[in-house]
């Protein structure tokens, strides 16, 4: 005898059971803490604060942590929780300038003032496990080198000489994603927004292209840094601005194939990259992205790449929209799916009686 | 304006449950648009004079930081000024910029002056809040969504809101408050007449 | 959950979204853009619906959530439970007694009445978004009301089927200007649309859009007069009510082709066998 489905409370807390219980492991082995993720799953804890728009390196270790590993979860769960915090105020622009670089490599120059820091970077490793980090023990200590005072930017070596695209300064007040619906056309402060919290691997795949021939614009990597920078904020009752923090950041600045008209000398143009904590993967495919986006304002052709299509490139760079609504299709949808039924099994109904 | 400079008078006439006044007030606001023609009750504001307790109540649901408000008329006055800065932030601004204004019907003319969206946005159009002298359930006769058949409701004129309706789905749309009572006309309802 | 406000969102959120559904209600059928929130639970579970309820929810409201027709599916479950914890509002399944009665994919069959509020979660609200992938370009086919794309398709259907082949989700025209979305409802509760005394709100989380469609409000479901619309249900009478006149669920019963047909709406069909009304499966009497 058939009894309708009932008791979706207690299976829902079971799962909820299930899942803590999975997410702790086998209770043999130590507990993770989240200090240990913060210090050891750093590149991990970035990647949750720059999808997630919220800086704080304890707050995305613990995300991880409740996310089983899980990136995107945890990217969900800081966003989810970055909306109940009140806005109290906003911030000068950073000035990456001023950074405190612990990397800063160019690839237009062989040296240049400031010289190029390799910092702690993968590029060199040779990819071969090391099985000596299976045994636990102290890691090595790295040789101190002074630290690096700000150091010039590469595209103001080429400003100097108008070799590359002005940007002029700006006090408008951008438009902010998290607080207005995305309006298209959208601008270029509202792109760069969208990409620097749009999904790592969407946002590599579409440089990626861009570099193959799907919208080419010809980057060299003017200049990567990677460092802390004050954050500081106006006090109108003290009337000038107070430092309230550091963070680090990565700020990638291409110089990109140059345009110009018989009206006009050519000039290189720019595609920009910055991103919360060392990202340095997803601040160079943004600027390559950005840059792309920009074909209509610097009178490039539209060859109907994807990089090239603005409305494509924001509506599907959020990954938590785009899981959300790719994983709902599991809810149930038997009520649709009964309406398609009745249909399908009345048209072949017609089609049958058609043929007899 | 800083808050010593304001009149004390700015500072009371507020919600004092804010979450569950302001959820009845919406719902009373939100009732009225959807049913032109009916009136309903509001409580839990004081603005200062000349503002009724019911475009009180619409103010602190609906304004905010990102919200622009004309006052118009006898209603552009310091104390209302100050009693709206204060509790809801919004801006005062002129009539053309407003998403909001509010007013008696004859301060608010001509209503020419305010936003009816655009014909891709056409959300982006001015709510008035009218305060008005008496509000009942009688007079001109309404057609449209949210009534069932036709509707009654006293209205200042109908040229204006015949003249609106026909820029429809462009046009503003029309709170009208009297002490504690509110009607809605939203840019949808046929206004009949002449 | 005692942390956070009534109903979850911060009152100057909700004053955004208060906001949108008043020129919502104001053009009906018009899709508002609203700065939808991340909310606590995935886009696609129904985060547009939520915030329209939170923002319309007091706490006298009774509140009742159904999924596919159900109280009890998990999600409606969960999302039951959500303003359980962060309203503390009195709860329902029975449709009579519900103020505000938030819904995924169904129209309850009991007639809604005055003061009732209908949330619609919408997961694509754009009616022409399979017809045209563009907001720029649907906007401005909704700005100068140029439908004929819509037309085209639905006689290509025609054309190939010999009927209108959409079952869920069929789009509708709002007084005569707006053509709509319904969100996935199956086109068997289409007819409920139209002229009824509730209110029907709905919210598109992830799209970042709500609409509405007042009370008394005309509602036509597209069709062409050589080929009228059909509110089409499976032809079988419901196996635990016996009700011939609701839309129903097909359920497996084994492996052999075995098959039942019961009510969609929970609520409904245990009103009605609590009245004594029984199906063809259904157990004569409370056996053990």
């Amino acid at each position: 005898m058939y009894v309708a489905v009932k008791g979706g409370e207690r299976a829902i807390d079971n799962a909820h059971a299930l899942l803590a219980e999975e997410r702790r492991g086998d209770p043999a082995v130590p507990e993770l803490s989240v200090a240990q993720i913060r210090e050891q799953m750093t590149l991990a804890v970035n990647r949750v604060m720059a999808e997630g728009s919220l800086y704080d390196p304890d707050l995305a270790a613990l995300a991880i942590k409740q996310a089983r590993g899980d990136l995107i979860e945890a990217i969900f769960l800081i966003r989810a929780y970055r909306t109940t915090l009140p806005r109290l105020g906003h911030s000068n622009p950073v000035d990456t300038g001023a950074m405190a670089a612990v990397r800063r490599v160019s690839a237009t120059y062989k040296d240049l003032p400031g010289g190029q820091v390799l910092g702690p970077t993968f590029d060199y490793t040779h990819r071969l496990i090391d099985f000596a980090l299976a045994a636990e023990g102290e890691a090595p200590r790295a040789p101190q080198a002074e630290p690096l005072g700000p150091v010039p930017r590469v595209t103001g070596f080429l400003d100097r000489e108008g070799l590359i695209e002005a940007e002029p300064d700006s006090d408008a007040t951008p438009r902010d994603l998290t607080r207005e619906p995305m309006e298209l056309p959208a601008d270029r402060a509202l792109r760069l927004q969208a990409l620097t919290r749009g999904d790592e691997g969407f946002i590599l795949s579409l440089a990626y292209s861009s570099q193959r021939g799907y919208g080419r614009t010809h980057p060299f990597v003017g200049e990567l840094r990677i460092g802390e920078v004050a954050v500081e904020m106006e006090i109108p009752e003290l009337g000038f601005a107070v430092e309230i923090g550091e963070i680090t950041v990565t700020e990638c600045e291409t110089v990109n194939q140059f345009t110009g008209s018989k009206t006009k000398a050519p000039q290189f143009t720019r595609g920009y990259g910055l991103v919360f904590g060392q990202s340095e993967r997803k601040a160079i495919s943004m600027s390559l992205v950005d840059r792309a986006l920009r074909w209509e304002e610097l009178g490039e052709d539209n060859t109907g790449a994807p990089v090239q299509d603005a409305e494509f490139v924001l509506m599907h760079a959020d990954n938590i929209q785009a899981t959300g609504f790719l994983e709902h299709i599991k809810l149930p949808h038997y009520v649709d799916f009964q309406s398609e039924l009745e249909l399908v099994r009345r048209l072949r109904a017609g089609a049958q009686e058609a043929a007899e | 304006m800083t808050a010593l400079s304001m009149n004390a008078e700015a500072m009371t006439g507020s919600f004092t449950d804010a979450p569950v006044q302001a959820a009845h007030g919406f719902r009373a606001v939100l009732r009225a648009l959807s049913q032109p023609g009916e009136i309903v009750t509001l409580s839990g504001a004081t603005p200062p004079a000349p503002m009724s307790p019911a475009a009180g109540v619409v103010a602190l649901v609906l304004l905010d930081g990102t919200t622009p408000v004309h006052l118009a008329g006898a209603h552009d006055c310091p104390a209302l000024r100050d009693w709206i800065t204060f509790q809801t932030g919004a801006p005062l601004v002129a009539a053309e910029a407003a998403m909001f204004a509010i007013g008696t019907w004859q301060a608010l003319t001509p209503v020419t002056r305010f936003a009816i969206g655009t014909p891709e946005y056409p959300d982006r159009a001015a709510t008035l809040i009218v305060e008005s002298d008496h509000l009942t359930a009688e007079g001109t006769t309404l057609r449209g969504p949210g009534i069932d058949g036709s509707a009654q409701l006293s209205l200042p004129e109908t040229g204006a809101f015949r003249a609106n309706r026909a820029l429809f789905p462009l046009g503003f749309d029309t709170l009208f408050c009297c002490g504690d009572q509110l009607a809605g006309l939203p840019r949808s309802t046929i206004v009949e007449g002449r | 959950m005692s942390d956070y406000n009534f109903a979850y969102l911060d009152e100057q959120t909700k004053r955004m979204i208060r906001r949108a559904i008043l020129k919502g209600v104001a053009v009906p059928g018009y899709q508002v853009p609203f700065a939808s929130r991340e909310m606590p639970m995935p886009y696609g579970w129904g985060t547009g619906g939520v915030q329209v309820t939170a923002a319309c929810l007091t706490p006298d409201d009774t509140l009742k959530v159904i999924d596919q027709g159900a109280d009890d599916t998990t999600n409606a479950v969960s999302i039951r439970k959500f303003f359980e914890r962060t309203a503390g509002v009195a709860t329902s399944t029975h449709t009579a007694e519900a103020t505000i009665i938030q819904t995924r994919h169904r129209i309850p069959e009991a007639a809604l009445s005055d003061g009732q509020i209908l949330v619609y979660q919408v997961p694509i609200p754009e009616p022409l978004r399979f017809l045209e992938p563009r907001e720029t370009e649907t906007r401005r086919m909704h700005a100068l009301e140029d439908y004929g794309l819509m037309h085209v398709k639905l006689y290509e259907d025609i054309a190939r089927n010999g009927a209108i082949a959409t079952s869920y989700a069929y789009p509708v025209k709002v007084e005569g200007r707006y053509i709509m979305d319904p969100s996935p409802i199956p086109k068997f509760d289409n007819p409920k649309l139209s002229n009824t005394p509730a209110l029907q709100l709905f919210g598109a989380g992830r799209e970042q859009r709500i609409y509405a469609i007042p009370p008394f409000t005309q509602i036509v479901s597209l069709d062409f007069e050589d080929y009228p619309f059909e509110a089409s249900k499976a032809p079988h009478a419901c196996d635990l009510c016996a009700d011939d006149t609701t839309y129903l669920d097909e359920v497996i019963t084994d492996d052999h082709g075995g098959r039942m047909f019961v009510c969609s709406d929970t609520d409904h069909c245990e009103t009605r066998r609590d009245a004594g009304y029984r199906g063809r499966l259904a157990p004569q009497e409370d056996a053990a």
